[in-house]
This record gives structure tokens, sequence and C-alpha cells, in this order.
């Protein structure tokens, strides 16, 4: 079976005036039919670039210099801007985090699903309007007949992220990229959308790339995890395993660093120092500066290296399979 | 227990519009046409009482729109009430003379959610830090260098930054000049309203342990407001979980989360993800936070709740002991 996505050896730079900034650099990683992959890292790991490049969204100065996406077999990086917008929305779809960068705040929401519906198939405008109904029922919005006529403002925070997703659902993409799209939300609210999620991975068989900073979330959410820093994935494999047992010191410092695995009122065991920027990046590790297991040798790139099997990490001294 | 550093009884806050002549004789009109124009008062704050012990620290946690910032507001003195009273030190805050007024809200400072909002991004480090209190005169002029210094070391700040604007720092550092400019002014209490919800997990860390070692260095009392109950968890010492502008259950964080007796509670631990639990069906509690606008009437849960009876959408549950120091406003209780 092909994966529905796999990237490989995936580079996007942005080319500023103070330097290039390698925020994605070489990251590989796939997923498959209906499964979650749970893409995680702290602000500058260059997450959020890795999604915006496989829907072919980064702006300059950023730009793909290198590796492919191939999305059943086809290399998105390759593609016209037309072909591409023949996918995205369609079979390649995106969640944001903030659903107004979604939203058209002067349209009414029939008028944007229906304009989405048609981009895409060609439908009668009656058809389009019952389709973006059906989507709006299916993520749980009440009365989805009424909502219809009603523009964003109208709708708290979770409800407008429930209309981006029925958006992005509305022709049963095959591909899913969500952004944070819960980090807004509140607990209770959270839940919900996951809860859709999960239920669309499963019935529909899309594959879902799920993008964010919250351990918590993806472990209860996704079948495999890739931890990026700095620009590269430094730890990936099967959620469990990776939650259970990481192997790259950061992963492990990231789950000491939540709260909830600590004993109450103990010391939580911080990560020292602070995330380099990416354009004054150390040779070698980028981790090794606040990495309590560096030697010399990690002046050198480390390789990816298969830890256990089905479980990579990027360092020379991976921690032995103990328990976090 | 020792006395309480601060209480509240019975506090309320309301927030409406300020209608001008017309907008009042409109209403009027309206009214007599048997028109009324909806209530747009917000009862953000619904008769709120607690207390808290020095040196305890209690966490406050909600959803938005529960109210939980605007109490922490009223704590900090920086928001009147509407009703009831804030005792610091047993005497209300509002009957003391101006000066004493002034040293009780010294002794209770805020650190806020945004470190990229409440720092002045015209002043330096050294003048946001150090304002108060040379305004307040607790340093003579010739330590004011070596105080500021110390008040950026104590929170984890290397000094020599101290020439430095707000935006030439990360947004960990930022918190750190937030705490730093709190402690300046020598409080015994802190209002930490989402403190590190805008932080990375990693930074979060950080500040959570600088937050436990400036309780054990300097004896500091705690409120600490967040929607992470993870981080009320692991820092508080007893839990208040607010739900629409009331207080909803309150108890010691163990006895919370081992055995949560509020619906509403129990929804909320139900689905705090965890990073313990793996590939897990997420279930939801139905429907959404009403308005605080207009609220449902009777118990605010009500229309959410699995157990829901005819007597919970009339009454307002009575906030009551169930078990030594654990309270809760449920009529399943009865």
């Amino acid at each position: 079976m092909t994966a529905t996505l796999e990237v490989r050896n995936l580079q996007t730079h942005f080319f500023t005036r103070a330097g290039v900034v390698k925020a994605v650099n070489d990251v590989s990683f796939s997923v498959n039919r209906g499964q979650i992959l749970g893409l995680v890292g702290e602000s500058g790991s260059g997450k959020s670039v890795t999604g915006f490049s496989i829907i072919g969204l980064v702006d300059p100065p950023g730009r793909i210099v290198g590796g492919s996406i191939l999305y059943q077999g086809r290399d998105l990086a390759k593609l016209s801007e037309r072909e591409m917008r023949d996918l995205r929305g369609n079979r390649i779809a995106m969640i944001f985090q903030d659903p107004m960068m979604t939203l058209n705040p002067v349209l009414r929401i029939d008028t944007q699903m229906i304009e989405a519906v048609q981009a895409h198939a060609r439908v009668s405008r009656a058809d389009a309007r019952t389709r973006s109904r059906d989507a709006l029922g299916m993520v749980g919005i009440p009365s989805p007949e009424e909502r219809l006529e009603a523009y964003p403002h109208q709708f708290s925070g979770g409800m407008r992220q429930r209309v981006a997703i029925a958006i992005a659902l509305l022709h049963n993409p095959d591909l899913l990229i969500a952004d944070e799209p819960t980090t807004a939300l509140d607990v209770t609210i959270q839940a919900q959308i996951l809860a859709e999620v999960q239920k669309l991975a499963a019935d529909h068989g899309t594959a879902l790339v799920w993008v964010t900073h919250d351990l918590s979330v993806i472990a209860g959410l996704a079948d495999d995890i890739a931890v990026m820093y700095a620009g590269r994935v430094v730890e990936a494999g099967k959620a469990a395993t990776v939650l259970d047992t990481p192997a790259h010191p950061y992963t492990a410092g990231l789950i000491g660093s939540v709260p909830s695995r600590n004993q109450r009122g103990s010391k939580l065991r911080q990560i020292p120092g602070m995330t380099p920027s990416l354009l004054s990046l150390p040779p070698g590790c980028a981790f090794r500066t606040r990495c309590s297991r560096a030697t010399s040798v990690c002046e050198q790139e480390p390789p990816v290296g298969e830890v256990t099997p089905g479980r990579t990490a990027r360092c020379f001294h991976p921690l032995e399979s103990v328990a976090a | 227990m020792s006395a309480p550093i601060i209480e509240l009884r019975h506090v309320s806050k309301r927030f409406g519009p300020q209608h001008d002549l017309a907008a009042r004789l409109a209403r009027n009109v309206a009214t007599r046409f048997g028109r009324p124009t909806p209530n747009e008062t917000v009862r953000a704050v619904d008769d709120v009482s607690f207390a808290i012990a020095k040196g305890e620290v209690v966490g406050l946690v909600g959803e938005s729109g529960c109210g939980k910032s605007t109490v922490g507001r009223m704590v900090a003195g920086i928001m009147p009430t509407t009703e009831g009273q804030v005792l610091f030190e047993g005497q209300d805050v509002n009957t003391l003379s101006a000066e004493k007024t002034r040293a009780a809200k010294l002794k209770i400072q805020m650190i806020f959610q945004d470190p990229y909002a409440s720092l002045n991004p015209r002043l330096r480090v050294e003048e946001i830090v150090g304002e108060a209190p040379s305004v307040h005169g607790m340093v003579p002029r010739g330590q004011f260098g070596s105080y500021v210094d110390a008040q950026l070391r104590r929170a984890g700040l290397d000094p020599a930054f101290k020439r430095r604007y707000p935006h030439q720092f990360s947004g960990g550092q930022r918190q750190r000049i937030g705490i730093a400019r709190a402690l300046a002014v020598q409080p015994e209490f802190l209002v930490c309203d989402e403190a590190v919800a805008a932080l990375d997990v990693s930074i979060q860390a950080q500040i959570l342990n600088l937050f436990m070692d400036l309780r054990q260095e300097l004896g500091l009392t705690y409120l600490f407001i967040s929607h992470d109950l993870g981080v009320v968890e692991h820092l508080s010492d007893r839990v208040l979980i607010m739900y629409l502008g009331r207080i909803v259950e309150a108890a010691p964080t163990e006895e919370v989360f081992l055995r949560p007796n509020h619906p509403y509670t129990q929804a909320l631990l139900a689905e705090v993800p965890r990073i313990e639990a793996r590939k897990r069906r997420f279930t939801a509690i139905k429907g959404e936070i009403p308005s605080p606008l207009n609220p449902p009437s009777g118990c605010h849960f009500h229309p959410r709740c699995p157990h829901a009876m005819p007597r919970c959408s009339v009454e307002v549950p009575a906030f009551k002991e169930v078990a030594a120091g654990h309270r809760s406003a449920c009529h399943l209780n009865d």
C-alpha cells in the first residue's frame, strides 16, 4: 500500500535579509490512510511551516528548496500552481489555528460554503447548499439550515472552528492538515472537536497530520508521532513507544516538562536554556547546548538512527529503553 | 489554618452599558409600547465567597467567560466590586484610609497572561522593574541599581540585560520581567492570571519551577488562575472550580482530582487530555458554554448536565460541604 502522504527530505528555507532561515531542514515522514500523525514541536521548530509546505502555502521569502512531498505517489512540490489549486481544498485540506483565517468575515456562511463546493464540483447551487448543510450537521452544529445564513461573527470560537472543519471536509479529502486547531479552544469544546476528527479518520479513511505543541492532545489522538526541534525531526515512531520510552533527550525533556507527569508539588524536570534562533544554529546537533548527554561528538551532525524497530532518533547518545 | 490573607464575601461583578439620556428615553418608550429591550448586563461574577490562608496556593479553574479573570482582578484590587466585600488581612479594602489602601494594594501583585501586552514597550527593563519601588520610596537612591539587579536575578534574568527593551526578549524571559516587576514591591500575595498559558512547554516548566522556588524563599501566597488542570493540579494546595460566574466546587487538590463531586468538574476532568492516556476515544460534554448575558435559570450547568432534574432548572443549588473542606453546589447531594 502506498502511503497517502510521504514527505522525503523536505527542506523549506526563508531567504531573509538577515540570512537564510532553515525552517524545515531535511524532514521525512509518512502517513497512511485513516492514520493520524502528530507533528509535535515548540514555537519555531518548523512544524507549521512543514504543514504549509505540504499544502503549497509557503509565501516568499520562503521556498521549498529540496526534497519531495509525495501525495499518493505524485510530488506536490513539482506541481504547477494550477494543478495544486485542483487538489487544495479538494483532496487535501487544511484547518488553521484561527478559524477566521479560513472564514471571510463579511460573507455569510452559505455563500462561502457554496463557493467552496462549486470550486471543485460541477453541481447546482441548490445541491451545493444541501451539501454544505449536511457538512455543518456532520460536525455537530445544531440547526444547520438556519446557521447557514449566519455570519462568522455570530458564532462562538468553537462553532467557528467547526465551520472551518466542515469547509475542509466538503470534498471528503484524503489528507487533512490541522495546524493547532484546538489550541485556542476551551477543554470541553476541544474534546468535542477531537471526537469529530477521530470519527472522520475512522469513517472516511482520511489521513491526518495534526500539528501541535500539546503532547497531551497527541497522546490521546495520534497513531504516530514526529517530534521536531529547530527544523528537524529529532525523533519519530509509534505514539505509545515515543511517549513511554523517548529516545531523544529533547523528547524526554519535553515529556518531563508536562506537569501531570510529575509528582505534585515537586520540581518539574525542566530543559535548561531556550530554543535557539534558526539564524544562528550551532554546528552539529542543534539541541546539544541544552542537552545533559552532549559530548564533543555532538558537534558533528547526528545521523538518523533506528533506535528500536520502527522508531528513529537523530542523536549520538539516545536514551536506552528506560521508562521516562 | 492561619488567618486568611484574602477573603471575598458575597462578591459580585456586573458589567453593563452606560446609557446616555437618549438611550434611556428610547428604552423607556420601547418598554411602554410593549417591546422591552433585552437585558444587556453581564453578571461576570455572581455571589462568590472564598478565603485564602497565608502561604496557601489556590488554583482557580474555569473555561473562558466563567469570570475567573474578573475574580483575579478584584482580588488584586485593580477592579472595583459591584457588590460584596474584599478583605485583606481581615480589613475591608474599601473602608481603609487612602494610605492603608495603597499599602494593601502593594502587598497584592498581579502577573498577566500576555507578557507581550503587559510590559510597556518604550521602557527599558530597569525602568519597568524599578519604577514602582522608586515611586513608593521603597529604595534609597544610591541603592537603586543594585536593588533592580537583585530583583532581576531572583526572577532568573541576567542583570546585564537591564538596559534592553522588552521586544529584545523571548516570551519566557518577558514573563520573568513581569515576575521581577511584581516582586520588586515586596508583595505577599501574587495573582497569576494564566501566567504560563502563552509559553512553550519547556519554558512553562521553568516558570512553574520559579513560582515554586519563590514560594519557598519568600513565603508567598498565590491565587493561580488557569484553564489548564494539569498545571493547577501540580501547583495548588486547593482548587476552586468556576462555571458561568459562580464557584461550583472547592476542595483540596487531591480531593478534587480523586473525588470530583460536581458534574461539571467530573466532565472537565474526563475531558482533560492527559499524556498518560493513549489513543483513546474522545467523548464530549454536549452543548456550548452559554452566554453569561443570558445564563440558564437555576443551576447554570443544567442544560449540559447528564444528571439534570426538573429542580435544577428552577432552584440555584446551595454551595455546601460534602466532605471535610470539600464544598460543591449540586442538588444531587441532597
